[in-house]
């Protein structure tokens, strides 16, 4: 019983992996789902990137990069009394199995000091690092579509 | 016993006092979803400049219910979540969006040149308005309109700690309504209303 069990999960698993068509697999085993990053106007330097990231074993993404940017952090922002704060973080933490946002009203890639305009439906190309609890380090290289500046959505406005 | 023409003097004063009273409290706002800042001692008036190139003050846009949020340009994702919201706001007030005005103050003029802003602002919708000051107009506005913000070293960069409240004015240009960030589409648009029916 357990046998067929386990096989009709592990014939489950594939299938939703082959299913998830718009997500990126890195050697690491993070899964990253709908990457986007929001379009700027010219003469706006900085933007933020947003997605959700699925480590299969835990992992931490450590850094960033893009050839759009001089410099890229990872944010946390955080609403205190009507107050909005933004803050950078050394790391993100990642436990298996457990999907983490980045999402407007949360986390975010924040991409600085770009050397172009960044308009709807650009392809950016971005490096992610990890982390394992070894200390052993993987990049991952991603593509992340521009999305109107308008079009951004969070978890307060679906 | 009073005499009698002193007691009338009395109650014609009285009257008076209740008649004054009632014309100057402007009209209540019941059951609004924000926090009603009618009568408030802040945020009465600001002297900035606009991305449309002219100097603003509120009267400049009597007979508008206004919408007042503070942020900066470079900020991935508060202000443009405010601004977008204040975009889907005036579509769903359908006829009534002529009646609103969205003005957005920069808290980083040291970045915000009057061309990013004005581009930044119309992004969302061509009607906004990006209102701009030196340093020390941003400071003493914000202080008028008790904004909390701050600027925050980040590895590279800064970016800027602030209040992330919207401000509603009635069409008379006096403050009414305080909504948070993190309300819905759909009240920003029931308390706009609520101030329309003023009129």
């Amino acid at each position: 019983m357990s046998i067929f069990i386990n096989a009709l999960l592990a014939l489950l698993s594939t299938f939703m992996v082959a299913s998830a068509s718009y997500a990126q697999v890195s050697k690491a085993q993070v899964t990253v789902d709908d990457p986007w990053v929001r379009a700027t106007v010219p003469q706006q330097t900085t933007t933020g990137a947003f997605m959700q990231l699925t480590a299969q074993s835990d992992t931490k993404l450590v850094s960033a990069a893009s050839p759009v940017a001089d410099h890229v952090e990872l944010h946390k922002m955080t609403m205190e009394n009507d107050i909005m704060k933004m803050r950078q973080i050394p790391e993100l933490a990642l436990v298996a199995g457990q999907p983490v946002a980045l999402e407007p009203g949360g986390y975010h890639i924040m991409l600085i000091n770009l050397n172009k305009q960044i308009s709807e439906g650009n392809v950016i190309p971005m490096t992610l690092t990890f982390e394992d609890k070894d200390g052993n380090r993987t990049q991952m290289q991603i593509q992340v579509t521009a999305r109107s500046l308008h079009g951004g959505h969070s978890k307060h406005h679906q | 016993m009073l005499p009698f023409n002193r007691f009338l003097r009395i109650i014609a004063v009285l009257v008076g006092c209740v008649i004054l009273y009632g014309c100057s409290r402007p009209a209540t706002l019941a059951n609004i979803h924000g926090r009603d800042l009618t009568g408030a001692k802040f945020g009465r008036d600001f002297s900035l400049n606009g991305t449309d190139g002219a100097r603003h003050t509120l009267s400049d846009f009597s007979g508008k219910v206004v919408l007042v949020f503070f942020g900066f340009t470079q900020c991935p994702d508060i202000c443009p979540t405010a601004l977008l919201r204040a975009a889907n706001v005036k579509k769903m007030l359908g006829k009534d969006g002529q009646r609103l005005q969205v003005l957005f103050i920069t808290l980083d003029p040291e970045r915000d040149s009057a061309q990013l802003l004005g581009n930044y602002v119309s992004a969302f919708d061509p009607t906004f308005l990006g209102l701009y000051g030196s340093l020390q107009e941003t400071q003493q506005t914000a202080k008028e309109f008790k904004v909390y913000y701050k600027k925050v070293p980040t590895g590279s960069s800064y970016t800027m700690d602030h209040s992330a409240l919207s401000y509603l004015y009635d069409t008379t240009g006096r403050l009414r309504i305080a909504l948070s960030h993190t309300q819905p589409d759909e009240e920003y648009v029931q308390d706009i209303r609520k101030i329309l029916a003023l009129d």
